[in-house]
């Protein structure tokens, strides 16, 4: 295959036929929009996985910093979970 | 149902046979991963559709001939595909254009044959019109993409539709097969597509910047079973391994 420096990068989104979001299912190279449309089709939906598609220029994605990565997602935060909740007795589907 | 209805089903399983066989021949060489599996997903849609109308006519021949045995054990002068089909790929935009000249076809045959008075055909239509409406968006955009691109791209789009122009017009050109599978109902009359396809075709070669070449005397003989030496090769390639080893299975 010859080089395609050039294309650009496109993150894709698809949403299932039963799903109510889209969610990421991976990239690809086309050089606009709409190639980025037909190639997500024929890469990410060959047998029946979408009812609809989003693609993304990746260069539009703003992404956290590793280095942030403690003061994101670092902290302890133990009370933002239901975790001392005691169920109380009879109550059933939980 | 007579020899006209096999005759004219062969006609068109034939060439969606052979031109599946030829993009199949793209795999792993096309100009990018993405396109590459555009390609193979075009190319198994086809073959899809020649099974479906091959099995058919092996049906409506009621002579015991499967799909298999019309694809593997037939020479090329017992096919009848049209003659653009078996032409080599040559390059990327040729073999878009090639596609392009197919799928306005098929676009406006699957369509028409929704209505085919026999039902097995008309189911086969019904998915199939979805699959070349998808296929006729591809290819046009490559079409505009490459003709409207660099001048080389250009250069190369006006070689290749002066090489494949003359082939285009075989699939419009009525004959005794044709108007007896017309009046049965089987299958719309050859000429009463072209119409459209023009239309269609005309429209993607202007946006490609691409001069509509004259008519010229439209190459013609495969649907009657004459035809290039191109055939005889892909059919060889693609019969050795059923040849070799009759009814192997996996």
């Amino acid at each position: 295959m010859s080089s395609r420096e050039g294309w650009p990068l496109w993150e894709v989104f698809v949403r299932s036929r039963a799903g109510l979001a889209h969610q990421h299912v991976g990239s690809l190279h086309a050089v606009d929009a709409e190639m980025a449309l037909a190639n997500a089709r024929d890469v990410y939906t060959r047998r029946g996985e979408g009812a609809s598609l989003w693609v993304v220029p990746a260069t539009a994605i703003v992404a956290s910093d590793p280095d942030d990565k403690d003061s994101f997602f670092g902290l302890d935060e133990e009370f933002r979970h239901p975790s001392h909740y005691v169920v109380p007795d009879g109550v059933v589907g939980i | 149902m007579g020899d006209h209805a096999v005759e004219a089903l062969l006609r068109v399983g034939d060439s969606c046979l052979v031109l599946a066989q030829r993009l199949t021949a793209w795999c792993g060489h096309a100009p990018a991963l993405e396109e590459d599996i555009a390609l193979a997903n075009v190319a198994l849609d086809i073959l899809g559709q020649a099974r479906g109308v091959l099995t058919r006519a092996g049906e409506l021949e009621g002579a015991g001939r499967d799909e298999d045995a019309l694809a593997y054990l037939r020479d090329a002068p017992d096919y009848r595909n049209l003659l653009l089909v078996e032409q080599p790929n040559g390059d990327f935009g040729q073999t878009m254009l090639r596609q392009l000249l197919f799928d306005a076809w098929a676009v406006e045959l699957w369509s028409a044959m929704t209505a085919s008075t026999d039902p097995v055909l008309a189911g086969i239509a019904g998915k199939a019109v979805k699959e070349s409406a998808y296929h006729v968006r591809h290819s046009a955009s490559w079409v505009v993409r490459l003709g409207d691109g660099t001048d080389e791209s250009h250069r190369r789009m006006a070689a290749a539709l002066e090489l494949l122009w003359p082939y285009a017009g075989e699939a419009f050109l009525d004959d005794e097969v044709d108007i007896a599978a017309a009046e049965s109902g089987l299958l719309p009359l050859p000429s009463s597509l072209l119409s459209p396809y023009r239309h269609r075709v005309e429209t993607v070669l202007e946006q490609a910047t691409l001069a509509v070449p004259p008519d010229p005397w439209w190459q013609r003989g495969g649907r009657q079973g004459s035809h290039s030496e191109h055939l005889s090769y892909l059919l060889a390639e693609m019969q050795v391994v059923h040849r070799a080893h009759p009814g192997a299975t996996w």
